[in-house]
């Protein structure tokens, strides 16, 4: 394993939910019909003439405290390279624990196969010198961001040292590896 | 105002995409009852080696393994990849109540299949001996498992312990969701498992004194199954947004009559009440009490089960 802290930043304020994430991911990851490893999530407040949008692309958190590791009973959700939370489906009963542990609905039964499935950061691209995940690389307005956190050069590091930032639910208490620029 | 969008494709959208369905409740009802049957036959040999039982009772203690492969079918049916069920077998995780919850279940059944054997009557284990006379060694265990009579009760009320209380535990250490998440249930469990253990017992022939018994016990274990339901209650309610949204099921909420009837009132108030009546009058207590019990334990786990599903935390997504 690499001494690394993978990490994904969304700029909320250029995101446009325009769901070019979900289609990438899907395309990549050629994930089972009508199931999606991320999601646009938009919410609208306020009182008309003065609204407030926020918009988000999600996933999972790959978490660093992740109750859906702990839960596993099978050892088939683990840490993977750079503390991303990964499953190896070979070792999955589909017993669904970690779905009840994760707080943000990051994960599903790919139907096709009988196993968990979710967001992998893209570690099979990442790990193999391609240096975006793919809803990075098909998001027209750059908002998403991917690198390594104990480097402090690295654009997610100056990006999160720079400016103000929030995770979901942080009183989760999972310590999410996922963050949002507000 | 407040509108919000996803296209995320989850549980919480869609209502197909339930984490657990029947099967889970129907096995924690099943462990739960099992759980019961262990201790309280274990118990009885524990606490009265020489009072005499009846047919029936010396007889009960087999329904332990007999429920808890019925329920271990449902809950390998609730795997989506039964086939890696044997991985379950690789590790042992302390962190994962599912991995030792595992382990616990194969420990019980040589446990209680000993205890049962050397519990039944005389000529039933000489017919069995008999027709099982090419089976090596099984005279030998036979005469273990009837000298060792109080390690094997004694292993038989910790298993079932331990069973009772990883069923509610189970549920408990997720933290995702609020409604479980409370250290009470696994206690509860325990104690609803016990009440249903001896419910289940009642259903058969026993002797007069083994009835009067068996219900008194039970009119201690609803008692308490009802102050420790009313504390996760009030524990719920006074926690944070999460907790209270997710009991509010229950008051008001799509669950509402659902617990307050089946499992309040009918499982529980009621059968404590007829308990109390036939105690007061000296009548030998019949089998609709039980059934009462039976039905309120298994709507407590059906209704736990998937009100706990429809709790977590997105509500609070929303709030930064
Ligand atoms: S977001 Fe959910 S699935 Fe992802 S690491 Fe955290 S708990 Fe696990
Ligand atoms: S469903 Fe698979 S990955 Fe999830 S806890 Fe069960 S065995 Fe582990």
């Amino acid at each position: 394993m690499s001494d690394k802290s993978y990490a994904m930043v969304l700029d909320t304020r250029t995101c446009v939910g325009c769901s070019a994430c979900v289609i990438g991911c899907k395309t990549e990851n050629a994930v089972a019909r009508s199931y999606a490893r991320d999601w646009v999530f938009t919410e609208t407040t306020g009182t008309y003439p003065n609204l407030h949008m926020t918009i988000r692309s999600e996933r999972c958190n790959h978490c660093e405290d992740a109750p859906c590791v702990a839960v596993c009973p099978t050892g088939s959700s683990h840490y993977g390279p750079g503390g991303t939370v990964q499953v190896n489906q070979d070792k999955c009963s589909g017993c669904k624990a970690c779905i009840a542990a994760c707080p943000y609905g990051a994960r599903f039964i790919d139907p096709n196969v009988g196993a968990i499935d979710k967001c992998t950061f893209c570690v099979h691209r990442i790990e193999h010198g391609v240096p975006t995940t793919s809803c990075q690389e098909v998001c027209p307005t750059q908002s998403i961001y991917f690198g390594d956190l104990n480097d402090p050069n690295s654009e997610v590091s100056q990006l999160l040292a720079t400016r103000e930032h929030y995770t979901l639910l942080p009183g989760a208490g999972t310590k999410p590896k996922h963050f949002y620029l507000k | 105002m407040q509108e919000i969008t996803t296209t995320r494709t989850n549980p919480y959208i869609d209502p197909v995409l339930h984490i657990w369905h029947g099967e889970i409740p129907l096995y924690l009802f099943l462990g739960g009852v099992v759980a019961g049957i262990m201790i309280l036959t274990g118990s009885w040999f524990l606490l009265r080696p020489t009072t005499e039982r009846s047919r029936a009772l010396s007889l009960l203690p087999w329904a332990s393994p007999v429920l808890l492969s019925v329920g271990m079918i449902f809950l390998w049916l609730d795997l989506e990849h039964p086939f890696n069920a044997w991985r379950f077998y690789l590790t042992l995780k302390f962190g994962s109540p599912m991995s030792w919850g595992a382990w616990i279940l194969l420990l019980i059944y040589p446990a209680s299949m000993l205890l049962a054997w050397a519990g039944s009557p005389a000529e039933v284990r000489q017919a069995w001996l008999g027709r099982l006379a090419k089976v090596p060694k099984l005279d030998r265990l036979s005469d273990w498992a009837s000298e060792n009579v109080k390690p094997l009760a004694l292993a038989n009320v910790v298993l079932g312990a331990a069973l009772g209380i990883y069923t509610g535990v189970l549920l408990g250490t997720m933290a995702a969701r609020p409604l479980w998440n409370s250290a009470i249930l696994g206690p509860l469990f325990l104690v609803s498992g016990l009440s249903t253990g001896a419910a289940f017992l009642l259903l058969y022939r026993l002797a007069d004194q083994e009835r009067i018994t068996l219900s008194k016990i039970d009119m201690g274990f609803i008692a308490v199954e009802l102050l420790l339901i009313a504390l996760w209650l009030i524990g719920l309610a006074s926690g944070g947004a999460a907790a209270r949204a997710a009991v509010a099921q229950f008051f008001g909420g799509p669950y509402t009559a659902a617990f307050w009837t089946l499992v309040i009132a009918l499982g529980l108030v009621t059968p404590l009440i007829a308990e109390v009546i036939e105690h007061r009058h000296k009548v030998v207590p019949g089998r609709v009490t039980a059934v009462l019990v039976l039905i309120g334990g298994f709507a407590l786990r059906w209704i736990v089960v998937f009100a706990g599903q429809h709790s977590g935390w997105v509500s609070e997504l929303t709030q930064r």
